[in-house]
């Protein structure tokens, strides 16, 4: 029984059931493809995680969005900045950089990206805890204050798209969103 | 029950006072019997209160109700997290550590004054942990992660409620060595208590990482530190948050075992791969906490992929080795016991009327096809970008949880209410529905959290029509659907919480004695289960089909659900 000694005192010298071992040979084997898997698909895959961060302090990557925004701030065909719920849409320049202030309540700015283009977004908190989730194509990040995270994004469809808070930042948090808008 | 009774009184060193159980055979000793007592009821109540606020939780997110306000969802949401996963879980593991070291091994508990002190720091942390959430200043749910701070009662009680849990998992092991020091059993310790051992090693790590994140939080919670990184918080945190899943993973597996031998008499097929499989625990477990930095900034992939996968998945393989071997046993015994028609005789006709059995199998099933395949899809490195933190990441671990530990759990208490309490269980009727009524609630809730995360539902969010929100997003209707769903399970899962408790606690308080000579059990015990076989371990003779097409099922679903998800990966925008 389970619940009684073994029998037999030198029970480390049964020869181990052929049933068992032909199954621990093969989850074994399937744990090393799962393993192996996941450090091929750094050279087969499109989708893996950048680790480029930087220490910053959460008031000056403000300072740097808040530039950013105003560099890049996108204009009507009057010369007007446009907006969004009075959010600016920003357009970065394709292969640029292009920034994300996520703070209580709302992702900053807004911004206008080309379809097939690639960007290095960059983004950080300004205060708490924050959870990138890019839905609906489902592109989920943790943003920390005082790290800035790189990753270099390449829309592959077009229109408009939310970025919504997945990580509880206090009582706004179901009230915190954003939007990155794809454009062909 | 009682054959031999020395009256019930304190014990002071070898002069311990112990009764025989009629039913079992078990040598049991009057402190341990009560401190099991008393962690056990501890449990059970944290566990009404926890599943209480759970099944709020579950209507205020079922999108049609929407029961709660957005404060009081925050609120009740931490405080379910902090009652069911640290305090009912805890509590009854503590009850799991005492029967596996003194009651299994006929042993007296070690420092029994000792062991209710560590009782009653647990008792006051978890109370002042209710204190802190309900003051409302605290609602920054179970893992408070900073820079959002909890009143200092908060951090406070989780210490106080660690250092008592510490100081149990001490006296087990004490309660060890005294049993080998006066030979109260012969050769190695049964596969149950090795189980309990190593969830009781796992749990001084997790106790120490619990201490050394907490301990300085608290002080900056009192304004003696000044910064705590978000980073490091989340790395140490969940070395405490996440390592201590594995010690219910070893507890549940411990009891699977136990619940196993006692019902239908299994024995293990072979000592040395089942213990193996729990040293594998030990060994690789630890580096559990990288599940959830896997979508943070800072650390590289290097560290993510070695620790994510528990150093080439060594620790899944003794999850998947006990997942065929428990099966595996029970079809022994149950051929042995005579059910040996085709490749299903043996489940068909297995105990499925008594309480602890269905339990114990449902949870089996459960833990394995949904919490530990979905388990290992969310621990991949690059996959994990795909449900971070959505609703998929409490679907998970509901199926770990809750279907898997909670259910076992619940399976083992129909043993401990009449071999510890002396009473039978009451309503045998309502019994057997339970763990049916219990599990199908809990693997529904898991599998509906699941879908909605897919769909990109959030975690720990108020509302997913975000009506308040600056910029309008639409869920899909699926979403909405699956959070419905949801909620339906959880008021069945909350049903079945609620017949557990009523049946536990009026067994308790009224259940027919057992200590009177020709009481019987309801649910009787295997009678081969005070033997030790005499051909133990494994031999050629044993056939298995019915387990090999059951492991061969899991194993199919396993590998088609991997890959499924890295299609959907391979579909999304591109990121490097």
């Amino acid at each position: 029984m389970a619940i009684t000694p073994p029998a037999n005192r030198l029970w480390w010298k049964d020869p181990i059931n052929g049933i068992e071992l032909g199954w621990i040979v093969i989850a074994f084997l399937w744990g090393l493809f799962m393993f192996f898997f996941m450090i091929a698909w750094h050279f087969i895959g499109q989708q893996n995680l950048s680790s480029e961060t930087y220490r910053i302090a959460p008031d000056a990557y403000i300072v740097k969005v808040e530039a950013f925004a105003e560099e890049f701030q996108a204009k009507d065909a009057d010369g007007n900045p446009v907006e969004e719920e009075g959010v600016p849409v920003v357009r970065p320049p394709a292969g640029g950089d292009a920034y994300i202030l996520a703070r209580l309540w709302e992702f900053w700015p807004i911004l206008e990206l080309k379809r097939g283009e690639s960007y290095r977004i960059h983004l950080s908190s300004g205060d708490w805890q924050h959870g990138f989730s890019l839905q609906p194509t489902g592109i989920n990040i943790s943003v920390h204050p005082g790290y800035e995270h790189i990753i270099t994004l390449t829309p592959t469809s077009s229109g408009d798209f939310g970025i919504i808070c997945n990580e509880y930042c206090g009582i706004g948090h179901h009230t915190m969103t954003g939007r990155i808008r794809v454009v062909d | 029950m009682t054959a031999i009774d020395h009256g019930a009184g304190v014990a002071i060193g070898t002069q311990a006072s112990y009764r025989v159980c009629r039913f079992s055979g078990l040598r049991i000793e009057a402190n341990a019997e009560q401190l099991i007592k008393y962690n056990a009821v501890a449990a059970v109540l944290f566990l009404a209160l926890g599943g209480l606020m759970g099944l709020l939780v579950a209507l205020t997110r079922w999108p049609a109700i929407q029961l709660l306000p957005a404060e009081w969802f925050y609120l009740v949401l931490t405080g379910h997290g902090a009652n069911v996963l640290l305090f009912w879980i805890i509590f009854f593991e503590i009850a799991v550590l005492y029967f596996a070291s003194a009651v299994i091994l006929g042993s007296r508990l070690a420092a029994p004054k000792v062991a209710w002190l560590g009782f009653v720091l647990m008792v006051i942390g978890a109370v002042m942990a209710n204190y802190a959430v309900l003051r409302g200043d605290s609602s920054v749910m179970f893992t408070s992660y900073p820079p959002m701070q909890a009143s200092q009662w908060f951090y406070l009680s989780l210490i106080l409620f660690a250092v008592g849990a510490l100081i149990a998992v001490f006296v087990f092991f004490g309660t060890l060595v005294v049993a080998k020091a006066e030979n109260t059993y012969d050769s190695s310790v049964p596969l149950v208590t090795f189980g309990a051992i190593t969830a009781g090693i796992i749990a001084v790590f997790t106790l120490a990482s619990g201490a050394i994140i907490l301990v300085p939080t608290w002080l900056w919670s009192l304004g003696l530190i000044s910064n705590i990184d978000t980073l490091m918080y989340k790395v140490v945190w969940w070395g405490m948050g996440h390592s201590s899943q594995q010690i219910n993973v070893s507890a549940h597996v411990a009891i699977w075992y136990a619940i196993a031998a006692m019902v239908v008499g299994a024995k293990p097929l072979s000592e040395k791969v089942s213990r193996t499989a729990f040293f594998m625990y030990i060994l690789f477990l630890q580096l559990a906490s990288a599940h959830h930095i896997l979508a943070e900034p800072g650390m590289s992939s290097t560290w993510k992929i070695v620790n994510t996968s528990y150093m080439m998945y060594l620790a899944v393989l003794g999850s998947l080795i006990h997942g065929l071997t428990v099966p595996g046993a029970i079809e022994a015994a149950q051929r042995r016991n005579g059910f040996t028609r085709g490749a299903f005789e043996w489940l068909t006709k297995a105990p499925w009327g008594n309480p602890a059995f269905a339990g114990m199998f449902l949870s089996l099933v459960m833990f394995g096809f949904i919490g530990g395949i979905s388990g290992v899809v969310l621990g991949t490195e690059q996959l994990n970008v795909l449900m971070h933190n959505t609703i998929y990441v409490p679907g998970h671990f509901h199926g770990t949880v809750v279907a898997g530990t909670t259910l076992a759990f619940m399976a083992m208490t129909y043993l401990v209410v009449p071999l510890i309490f002396q009473r039978d269980i009451v309503w045998p009727g309502l019994a057997r529905w339970q763990p049916f009524v219990f599990g199908i609630g809990a693997g529904g809730i898991s599998l509906f959290m699941m879908g909605a995360g897919t769909l990109g539902v959030a975690r720990r969010h108020w509302d997913i029509s975000l009506t308040d929100a600056a910029h309008a997003f639409e869920y899909p209707a699926a979403a909405y659907l699956m959070m419905g769903l949801n909620g339906i399970f959880a008021i069945l899962a909350a049903l079945g919480g609620v017949m557990f408790i009523v049946i536990v606690v009026a067994s308790i308080l009224a259940g027919p004695r057992l200590d009177k000579v020709g009481a019987t059990l309801t649910f009787p015990l295997h009678d081969r289960s005070r033997e030790s076989v005499a051909e133990y371990g494994s031999h050629g003779t044993v056939k298995l089909p019915g387990t090999i097409i059951l492991v061969g099922i899991f194993f199919a679903c396993f590998v088609l659900y991997y890959f499924v998800n890295w299609k959907y990966l391979s579909e999304l925008w591109l990121f490097r």
